[in-house]
């Protein structure tokens, strides 16, 4: 069984090697671990707590983009890849703003026309 | 097979270099590559999902139900809000910690390492499943929620809970059944004969992105 492990794998040698780039510390793996369970236990509290309004989602969507923004950049190892990956993976969906602008615009015209035609 | 430029650029001119050579854009391994763009293609699929989820939630006329109360937990004769999602919550965020060290440990070579660590990673994902299969049971057996209406108010809470959440099952499943293909692999030394471990990261890829829609589906669904 062993055997399998240490077999030199010869003409792979070199792409293996090539292969192994995104070898980081387990330290930062731990820490952003912990802080994944910080933030979200951050998250859990504003709905424990019962905070309201603007501060109930302002505290919302900052505990959720530090959350996405750890993990893509160090789980998936974001951080660490060319420019040139970053740009073409994480510029597109920037698109979607204003899908969601529209949406909510549209939602409101919806909401307030319902509204009118269900008073009368 | 030029994978690296003999001179590799960073920053801006490095983007240009990448993109307008004669040669591989992306410097990654091509499995790397195609799981991003698949993830990226995902990431709109979601969106639309909640894009259209605030839709219906601003257009509607009738009150939202109270997911607060909604998936609250009775412990002993206390309820505690959004317990059950807490823990789900925590269950996938301890998935996503395991599943990193599993790449970690691949890229060591360490093969029982990461093939116990990939197993735990499904064994958790597949927990989640199952908890979420016993919040779907309460939503439906004892609240009367359906995709169509639901006794506690706007109809479109169903319609729109059912659609993300089991979507989002779904990849989870899917998931389970993809890093128990590969840790079985890493387990038979598959990739000790290959040379490379890089499967293993790309694995880890989907998995944190479905750790990444859950983080996106609390915020929204369940807290807001």
């Amino acid at each position: 069984m062993d055997q399998a492990v240490h077999e030199p794998v010869g003409a792979h040698a070199q792409t293996a090697h090539h292969g192994d780039g995104q070898q980081h510390p387990i330290r930062i793996y731990l820490l952003i671990w912990a802080l994944l369970f910080v933030f979200s236990t951050f998250s859990y509290l504003v709905d424990y707590f019962q905070f309201q309004g603007y501060l109930r989602w302002t505290l919302i969507i900052v505990f959720m983009l530090i959350k996405a923004g750890f993990i893509v950049a160090i789980f998936m190892h974001m951080a660490w890849e060319r420019l040139a990956l970053k740009i073409a993976i994480l510029t597109p969906p920037l698109a979607l703003l204003i899908l969601i602008g529209l949406m909510a615009i549209e939602g409101d015209y919806t909401f307030v026309t319902r509204l009118a035609a269900f008073a009368r | 097979m030029t994978r690296e430029p003999t001179t590799v650029l960073e920053g801006l001119p490095g983007v240009t270099a990448d993109w307008s050579a004669d040669k591989q854009a992306f410097v990654v391994p091509w499995g790397k590559a195609m799981m991003w763009i698949f993830l990226l293609s995902d990431t709109f699929v979601f969106s639309c999902f909640l894009t259209s989820y605030m839709n219906v939630r601003i257009s509607t006329t009738e009150p939202w139900p109270n997911t607060s109360e909604v998936f609250a937990l009775q412990v002993g004769s206390q309820s505690v809000p959004l317990l059950l999602i807490a823990i789900m919550t925590m269950i996938l965020i301890t998935s996503s910690g395991t599943m990193a060290m599993a790449v970690n440990f691949g890229y060591r070579r360490d093969r029982k390492k990461t093939a116990l660590l990939m197993l735990a990673t499904a064994v958790l994902g597949l927990s989640f499943v199952g908890m979420q299969a016993l919040e779907w049971t309460k939503l439906i057996v004892d609240e009367g929620v359906r995709p169509w209406g639901n006794p506690l108010g706007a109809s479109q809470f169903g319609s729109t809970f059912f659609m993300i959440t089991g979507f989002h099952g779904l990849h989870v499943s899917c998931g389970v059944i993809y890093l128990s293909v590969v840790a079985y692999r890493v387990w038979s030394g598959f990739y000790d004969r290959k040379g490379s471990y890089e499967t293993v990261e790309v694995a880890g890829l989907y998995w944190h992105f479905v750790d990444l829609v859950w983080v996106f589906i609390f915020a929204f669904l369940y807290l807001w």
